[in-house]
């Protein structure tokens, strides 16, 4: 709706406002004479006959200077139809490279999702007039520079496509695991995710990195009930309950992994999501087939060397061939500068360390990894694991 | 349409040090660049180097004080720029990867238009 009305403004702002003034008339309108049938084009449309109205008046035509860019001025086909591109649109703007990873998820949150700004400074951590400066500073530069409203051509589609994915997947781990708070599980960013990764399936339905997304979101999100007990507390993917994974989400899951891998190279986003695909698909942890996982990591690491994926990898080595090799793979990571301030890294260590009988050891990097980590169930779950260590020997 | 100015930054010591087949590429990359782009190009100019630069800075009252060097010395220095005209962000930043940057990066900004 916001994006139908933006093509009529080409003013983020004031379709903004457009598209509040008709959620305002429904509230008069609707108890009257019923609800429409079609609610959603109701209020796009009157979104964008407000938006019109705006636009006849001088002073606001002269506020919407400089206008969004549109190559297409023709007037806009009805609202329905209109709909998927005008979104494709408004993410392209939103998650312009120009703009900061940090805006763009603001942006995205804000004008796609329709959190308000409150709501958006809570989910980062911020206070609403700092997120309001961000928000504002990046429309601002929206409309200086120019940063064009329209789809982007087919060249320049794949790398657009990576920049929103990024964003997408940013929302999503930021809701899987809080860095801070509370909570492990931000349901709200989580879910908000899904949607986006849902809303971009349905515009890009050929494109296999946006299928190995939605299925590396909804195989990783299969396990949300059961990442922690009913008192809050962290339980591993060992200790969890396989029978409550969400089945329906997992076999959607799945299904777009095996369309996703057909493409290759196969994507990052596809072969996470077919590591996730192998714990959904195991009976139990112990029927879990991890020479399968190292061998999807080893060709991750190679399309997506990063630090954190040598550090799973580390780890599942681990699992396939005991914690000795575990351990040997993850002291190669010792020295990485990403790593140093990353609890997972110690925390792998003081599990192998301790399997292998070293539990002086093993409590020194449970007490790093506490260190390293401000999220209070994941501290909670540390804290458990150094008491199961007893008494300094 | 709108206009922006793409500034080359550049290490200077990059230049000096190039040996002529180098300069004479950078050369040939802006000429091509000019050629291609003569409709969208509204002006450009190569500066001397920072080493040439005078700064005069205002006391606020009358006085000026005029010192020998560019405004900040950094490693990667303002060395040109091409005043272009695009519909946009995008055919601008199209328009910037065509101008040879050897040994920096370029910086693409909007002019400002007042009403």
């Amino acid at each position: 709706m916001l994006s139908a009305t933006v093509r009529v403004t080409r003013d983020l702002d004031i379709a903004e406002e457009c598209v509040q003034d008709a959620y305002a008339q429904a509230l008069v309108v609707w108890p009257a004479g019923g609800v429409p049938s079609k609610p959603g084009a109701w209020l796009t449309t009157v979104a964008r006959r407000r938006a019109l109205d705006l636009l006849r008046r001088d002073a606001v035509l002269r506020r919407a200077l400089p206008l969004l860019v549109e190559d297409d001025i023709a007037p806009p086909a009805e609202p329905t139809d209109a709909i998927p591109d005008d979104r494709l649109r408004l993410i392209c703007t939103c998650c312009h490279p120009a703009l900061a990873r940090e805006s763009q998820i603001a942006l995205t949150l804000r004008l796609l999702c329709g959190l308000t700004t409150a709501e958006v400074a809570r989910a980062f951590l911020v206070s609403e007039p700092t997120m309001a400066a961000r928000l504002t500073r990046a429309k601002k530069k929206i409309a200086a520079a120019r940063i064009p409203y329209r789809i982007p051509s087919a060249a320049q589609l794949p790398e657009r496509v990576d920049s929103i994915l990024a964003v997408v997947h940013l929302v999503f781990t930021t809701g899987h695991t809080a860095p801070v708070g509370d909570d492990l599980v931000r349901r709200d960013l989580v879910e908000r995710s899904l949607d986006l990764a849902r809303m971009l399936r349905s515009l890009l339905p050929d494109n296999a990195d946006v299928a190995g997304l939605l299925a590396l979101i909804l195989l990783t999100d299969a396990r949300r009930a059961t990442r922690t007990a009913d008192d809050g507390s962290l339980l591993r993917l060992a200790d969890q309950d396989r029978s409550a994974w969400d089945r329906a989400e997992i076999g959607e899951g799945v299904a777009l992994v095996r369309e996703a891998l057909h493409s290759r190279p196969p994507g990052r986003y596809a072969l996470q999501a077919a590591i996730a695909a192998v714990h959904a698909e195991a009976s139990s942890w112990d029927a879990t087939d991890w020479a399968e996982v190292v061998a999807l990591y080893n060709v991750l690491a190679q399309i997506w060397p990063s630090p954190v994926v040598a550090l799973n990898r580390a780890v599942a080595v681990g699992f396939a061939r005991g914690a000795a090799a575990g351990l040997v793979e993850l002291d190669t990571l010792a020295a990485e500068p990403q790593l140093a301030g990353y609890s997972y890294l110690p925390a792998a260590r003081a599990e192998f360390l301790q399997q292998l009988g070293h539990a002086d050891a093993a409590r020194l990097a449970f007490e790093e990894a506490l260190l390293l980590t401000e999220n209070v169930v994941e501290r909670q779950f540390l804290l458990g694991r150094l008491a199961s260590l007893g008494a300094s020997s | 349409m709108s206009q922006y100015l793409i500034l080359i930054y550049g290490d200077e010591a990059g230049y000096a040090g190039a040996s002529q087949e180098l300069n004479d590429e950078i050369m040939a990359g802006h000429m091509a660049f000019g050629e291609k782009n003569a409709a969208a190009i509204q002006g450009g100019n190569a500066l001397q180097p920072t080493s040439t630069a005078t700064t005069v800075r205002s006391d606020g009252a009358d006085g000026f004080t005029v010192t020998d060097g560019p405004f900040v010395e950094t490693k990667e220095a303002l060395g040109g720029y091409y005043l272009v005209e695009a519909a946009d962000l995008d055919e601008a930043i199209e328009l910037a990867k065509q101008v040879p940057s050897n040994f920096g990066a370029l910086e693409v900004r909007p002019i400002m238009v007042f009403n």
